[in-house]
């Protein structure tokens, strides 16, 4: 094929553009760091996930040691199956347990995980128990009012606490 | 004025019908069969250096004030929340998502797509298209098909570079100017940013709209009447339907990538 002096600025055209996609996937999206690290899979059962989403991370002293991979609905005991990618350079304890946090007042849920004591440590396709589920507000609000219900229909209780 | 005769109205319809049909064959014939133009690179480098090299500055420059322009509006909503930090998150996301793909294409229109339609449009009322025909050289493959496909090419990249320099104007403002924590500007952003999600659908979408104003550039080059004023009716619909067509598609597109 004859060479053409567009041959030059055509393949600095695409050079740019290349250049500008790695700049995109690099800096804004970090890609080195998010994929490429080997991970085990631990699943968990909880009753309740609140707005846990797939790919949300799970931290241990708020560093990111894994993410979700899948969540699921186990029909048999009516909870939610929870499947986590945990990066394989960390280990936690076999009886380390999970919560469902929320970042902020209005933030992301993420998934906490708390190590325990024992000696052996989590490997792939155990299964986690010990789990506290997301808080829901209406639970929360629920909660508040019967309980101020209860204060008023029983004033001799309040006299006590004075 | 007198009333519409029925036959006009069935007139009308079989006419926007075969309009349609038309526009489809050409569009599986450019897709298809005009794959084969990009053996002949020589013709599609070509067309890339006129679509793409040309329109760079253009879209870098757009893409740096829209950079910048969001980074001071974003800011000022952010800082009512308290929330400065995510400014490099929302301006990530607005260009990678959507202000890259689709201003670059409403660019890409105004810039490439009417002059491919002016030029074809010309051929055509010069009767160059009807000459390679007499000489048994489709005009389809010869002349049609490099432009599409280098138009498919470029488009992505543009959008790419729309995004990266909008990136970096939004860092401008929001850092040097504004004074954003430049940790939290980049850290938020590596954070809230997905590379096959966000950035990988951009790029889906670019390729769309590439496909899409070019091929509706060429339709209306080829369809036009080969007149003078055919040629520029032709190319005044190039840029008011290739761009309804980038705001409709988006809006799809949107939906289908991002609500899930």
């Amino acid at each position: 094929m004859q060479r053409s002096n567009n041959d030059i600025w055509v393949g600095l055209f695409v050079l740019i553009g290349a250049a500008a996609l790695l700049f995109l996937a690099l800096q804004s999206a970090n890609l080195l760091s998010l994929n490429f690290q080997k991970t085990y899979a631990v699943t968990a059962r909880f009753d309740n996930i609140g707005g846990l989403k797939p790919q949300t991370a799970v931290k241990s002293a708020g560093v990111v040691v894994g993410r979700v991979e899948s969540i699921t609905f186990d029909d048999k005991n009516f909870q939610a199956t929870v499947t986590l990618a945990l990066q394989t350079r960390y280990s936690f304890p076999k009886d380390s347990s999970l919560k469902i946090l929320t970042s902020g007042l209005l933030g992301e849920q993420y998934i906490g995980i708390e190590a325990g004591a024992d000696e052996k440590t989590l490997q792939a396709g155990d299964v986690i128990t010990a789990t506290q589920s997301a808080v829901v507000l209406e639970n929360l609000i629920s909660q508040f009012l019967y309980s101020k219900a209860a204060e008023g229909s029983a004033p001799s209780g309040n006299s006590n606490k004075k | 004025m007198s009333w519409y005769k029925p036959s006009d109205v069935g007139f009308a319809v079989r006419s926007k019908l075969a309009d349609v049909g038309l526009g489809a064959r050409l569009f599986l014939r450019l897709a298809f069969r005009g794959a084969q133009s990009l053996r002949r690179f020589g013709l599609v480098r070509d067309q890339i250096h006129f679509l793409g090299n040309y329109s760079l500055a253009i879209i870098a420059v757009s893409g740096l004030f829209v950079g910048c322009v969001l980074s001071l509006q974003g800011y000022y909503t952010l800082q009512r929340y308290g929330s400065s930090e995510a400014l490099g998150l929302l301006v990530a996301l607005s260009l990678v998502r959507e202000l890259g793909p689709v201003v670059a294409a409403l660019l890409f229109a105004g810039r490439a797509g009417t002059s491919l339609t002016a030029e074809i449009g010309l051929m055509k009322a010069g009767e160059q298209l009807s000459a390679m025909e007499m000489m048994a050289v489709d005009p389809v493959q010869r002349i049609l098909a490099p432009r599409f496909w280098a138009g498919v090419i470029t488009m992505p990249l543009l959008a790419a570079v729309f995004s990266a320099v909008g990136v970096v104007g939004g860092y401008v403002v929001g850092v040097l100017m504004l004074g954003v924590d430049p940790g939290a500007f980049w850290g938020q952003m590596q954070v809230g940013v997905d590379v096959w999600r966000d950035v990988g659908n951009g790029v889906v979408k670019s390729i769309v709209f590439g496909v899409t104003v070019t091929f509706v550039a060429l339709l209306q080059g080829y369809e036009s009447q080969p007149t003078p004023e055919g040629v520029s009716r032709a190319t005044t619909r190039t840029v008011v339907m290739a761009s309804l067509a980038v705001l409709g598609l988006d809006f799809l597109l949107t939906a289908m990538m991002f609500s899930i």
